[in-house]
């Protein structure tokens, strides 16, 4: 089964390496943007989807190695594998330290929690003028060079975040079928049980609040550079619930799923924009219907999950 | 600094805390008989202003336009509550998905009916201008909102601990199986703790927008605090509601006040070491 | 104190005012099969969330093989050979029985931590757990979605995964609950057969199973210990027939 969904994605992946020369300017950008956003997205499904964890702060782990990059982008003039690794580190700092916090609660608790913090990184985003520029956002992040390799036009660009995601992708489909992968499952099933089997939940939990905040962080890394703009808000409440929205839209559990809502949330949005301003009455619309009519989502459904 | 800074400052955070109560305290008794995480909670409070600015403009009462904010998004929580959380009983994520929907929902709206312009709520010439107090000098509305708090959390206070209706709510969050295996109505208690709930917030809403003013992102701005004193609190418990709010107000306020570049930071840190002591909160259960 | 597999020492735990557990005291030597028996809410499972570390005491002490527990977590007592089974069954509902399996046989070996292979690819994990199943004849079931199990299958797995940590310790709580008297049998059967080196706590309502499966029985009322010893001892003792009659 590993075999084949891994053969499905290489095909996704190269069709769509094909397929980008040909596309216009437009689709292409939102196809780069769908790409970095549906890392976001799957981190956010290995704790939701697969531990059990609902997080509304994600998009202070996404933030945080964003604004590493166009920190260092821009005042240190820092190059790619510098600002990757930076962005990456501080993501993982971060959900180090917020994830002590977090993970003593549980339910509802966690996600309050979550909440707040993710709030912190947007407050600081906000406030920290000196370091963040704050509501100015900072602004001129150029596009990367890998060596030799120049990444600025929108098709080379593209191709570095279709590896990137592709490679992210395939790094959390390793860990959800692994034996720690399979451990994060048995959370979700059963906390008590997994402590009467003899797991320590706290770690085993912690370890993926940690991991998914370093996948997030580098979603947010290719985000600086992909918009050349970062700004709080992109660390805002809305960013960490269209990312739930993402999850709940393509299948927790499924990790492509959430992908594949990522996309479907990237395109409505930029589609729906062009023609009403009423974006959000009709993201919330698509919440409630969600919920409603399909709770495992786009996938979840089609491989016949039950939730 | 001197003691006039820190006497304004200390009654500016109180009277911030005594807004956060209104909207926290609803938000606790929900969390406490429910558990349900209400996103849409910020939602009321913005509604709320929104209704009470336009009634209190139309009729020029802001009396009327507190009980009218009330009432209706009241109403509002109670038709979410019947007719869409109801069904999803049980299913936290659902639950909280649901109310994110209607949240945006609800921010939408109110930009469709508002516009993007921030307004104030007007607020009657007996509430404006200044008092003086053994030497120092207050704001009559600040001093107006703490005392509606302290009316507010009082009536909730003899409410809860002297009535039957009181003791059933009680009962409710201590453990709701039992309490419907007692005979208690439930649902019927959860349903009217969900309207009274969205009705504080909505009333703080309207008093929140006579000095904080109303506006499109409102809603989100406020939640988190409400949040955090829930949190720091302890969900259901109205002492928590009381102790939490002031904390965090006064956090919140001095925060601003003496560290302006880290003021979410201000509140993040109390948070922290509550929940590092005491995960369920200071008054909290868990 | 030394040759002992589980010790209490004055075992308290209240719950307001209610003290559910009063004072017990016991000890249970390797290899030994005890059964703890009461009438409801005599604090028989509130006991077992103490030995078992789900639940912290008011007071007193638990060792186990000899190591003082009383402040351990639950993951650390099933580290030191401590298994236990639900009364409730609480597996785990949208995994297949074979995964629920892998669960419980990796839950000690470092390879749980292991985040790059799939756990496909290591066979050695896979035989232990499919000899698990087998100990209670359920390998057929393997791909088997949990929650489309039947009951009685539910707790046959139940007492899998309990087994397959390999614990020195078991405790069984209600093996039998809501089994049909056929099934029950199926499952005495099963029990009679487990390993004689494990030390058996077991809490059963069926009296017969209780009886024809211990050498030692715990009687508990009110969360106290009222008698306590050899299995035919204990059903001569007047006090007991007195409750079981009386009830």
């Amino acid at each position: 089964m590993i075999a084949r969904r891994a053969l499905l994605a290489a095909v996704a992946v190269v069709v769509l390496a094909a397929v980008a020369p040909l596309l216009p300017a437009y689709p292409l950008t939102l196809l780069t943007q769908a790409l970095i956003v549906g890392i976001l997205a799957m981190s956010l499904d290995v704790l939701l989807g697969y531990t059990g964890l609902s997080s509304l702060g994600h998009a202070a782990y996404f933030g945080v190695g964003a604004y590493a990059v166009a920190i260092m982008a821009t005042e240190k003039q820092a190059g790619l594998v510098a600002c990757l690794a930076m962005g990456v580190l501080l993501a993982a700092a971060t959900a180090a330290v917020f994830g002590l916090l977090a993970i003593r609660a549980t339910g509802s608790y966690f996600l309050m929690i979550t909440l707040a913090l993710g709030m912190v990184i947007w407050g600081l985003a906000f406030r920290w003028v000196s370091l963040t520029k704050g509501d100015n956002g900072i602004a001129g992040v150029p596009r990367p060079s890998l060596g030799p390799l120049d990444l600025s036009g929108p098709v080379p660009f593209f191709y570095f975040c279709l590896v990137s995601a592709a490679v992210a992708w395939a790094l959390m489909g390793l860990l959800v079928v692994s034996p720690f992968g399979l451990g994060l499952r048995g959370i979700r099933g059963s906390e008590t049980r997994m402590q009467a089997l003899g797991y320590n939940v706290w770690l085993h939990k912690y370890a993926a609040f940690v991991i998914s905040g370093v996948f997030a962080g580098f979603g947010g890394t290719l985000w600086a550079y992909y918009n050349g703009f970062v700004s709080p808000n992109d660390v805002q409440l809305v960013t960490s619930v269209e990312t739930l929205l993402m999850v709940a839209l393509g299948g927790p559990g499924t990790l492509i799923g959430p992908a594949l809502g990522a996309g479907i949330i990237v395109f409505l949005k930029n589609f729906v924009s062009v023609y009403t301003k009423r974006w959000l009455l009709i993201l919330g619309g698509v919440y409630i219907g969600v919920i409603l009519f399909a709770p495992s989502g786009i996938v979840g459904t089609l491989r016949g999950r039950r939730r | 600094m001197s003691a006039e800074f820190w006497i304004a400052q200390s009654f500016n955070g109180i009277s911030y805390g005594a807004l956060l109560f209104l909207l926290a305290s609803g938000l606790s008794l929900i969390f406490g008989v429910m558990r349900i995480v209400n996103l849409a909670h910020g939602s009321y409070f913005m509604l709320g202003g929104y209704v009470g600015l336009t009634v209190a403009l139309r009729t020029k009462s802001f009396t009327l336009a507190c009980v009218a904010a009330a009432v209706a998004i009241g109403l509002v929580g109670v038709g979410m509550e019947r007719f869409f959380l109801r069904r999803l009983q049980g299913q936290v994520l659902g639950q909280v998905l649901m109310t994110i929907g209607f949240a945006l929902i609800f921010q939408d709206l109110a930009l469709l009916i508002w516009g993007g312009d921030p307004y104030t709520v007007p607020i009657p010439a007996l509430l404006t201008g200044t008092t003086r107090l053994g030497g120092a000098v207050f704001p009559i509305y600040r001093i107006f909102i703490v005392g509606v708090a302290t009316v507010v959390g009082l009536a909730l206070w003899l409410v809860l601990d002297r009535t039957r209706v009181g003791a059933m709510i009680r009962a409710a969050v201590d453990d709701a199986e039992m309490a419907q295996g007692v005979g208690i109505n439930v649902p019927r208690v959860s349903l009217a703790v969900f309207a009274l709930g969205a009705a504080l917030a909505a009333l703080g809403g309207v008093i929140g927008g006579g000095f904080l003013g109303v506006y499109p992102g409102a809603d989100f701005e406020v939640l988190p605090y409400a949040f955090v004193v829930v949190i720091v609190g302890g969900l259901g418990s109205l002492p928590g509601a009381v102790a939490g709010s002031l904390l965090v107000g006064l956090l919140d306020n001095f925060g601003k006040a003496l560290f302006p570049e880290l003021s979410y930071f201000t509140l993040f840190a109390p948070m922290a070491l509550i929940l590092a002591i005491r995960p369920t909160g200071l008054f909290g259960r868990g | 104190m030394i040759n002992h597999a589980l010790h209490l020492d004055a075992v308290c735990r209240a719950f307001g005012g209610l003290q559910a557990v009063d004072g017990v005291t016991l000890t249970v030597h390797p290899g030994e099969r005890r059964a703890l028996i009461g009438p409801n809410g005599a604090g028989k499972t509130t006991l077992f969330n103490l030995i078992a570390g789900a639940m912290p005491l008011s007071s007193g002490r638990i060792a186990l093989f000899g190591r003082d527990v009383t402040h351990a977590p639950a993951h650390r007592r099933a580290a030191l050979g401590l298994a236990r089974t639900f009364q409730i069954t609480n597996l785990f509902p949208d995994l297949s029985v074979l995964e629920n399996c892998l669960l419980a046989v990796q839950a000690h070996l470092p390879v749980r931590f292991s985040m790059f292979r799939p756990v496909g690819r290591y066979p050695a994990l896979l035989e232990r757990a499919r000899a698990a199943l087998q100990r209670l004849e359920l390998e057929k079931l393997g791909d088997a979605v949990v929650r489309n199990l039947s009951h009685g299958e539910q707790r046959q797995l139940e007492i899998a995964l309990a087994l397959a940590g390999q614990p020195r310790v078991l405790l069984l709580d209600e093996p039998t609950a809501g089994l049909s008297p056929a099934e029950s049998r199926l499952m005495a059967g099963l029990l009679r057969r487990l390993d004689p080196e494990i030390t058996v706590l077991m809490i059963e309502h069926d009296m017969d199973i209780a009886l024809e499966l211990s050498d030692m029985v715990t009687v508990l009322h009110y969360g106290r210990v009222i008698a306590d010893g050899p299995r035919e001892q204990v059903k001569a003792d007047p006090q007991v027939k007195e409750i079981y009659l009386g009830a």
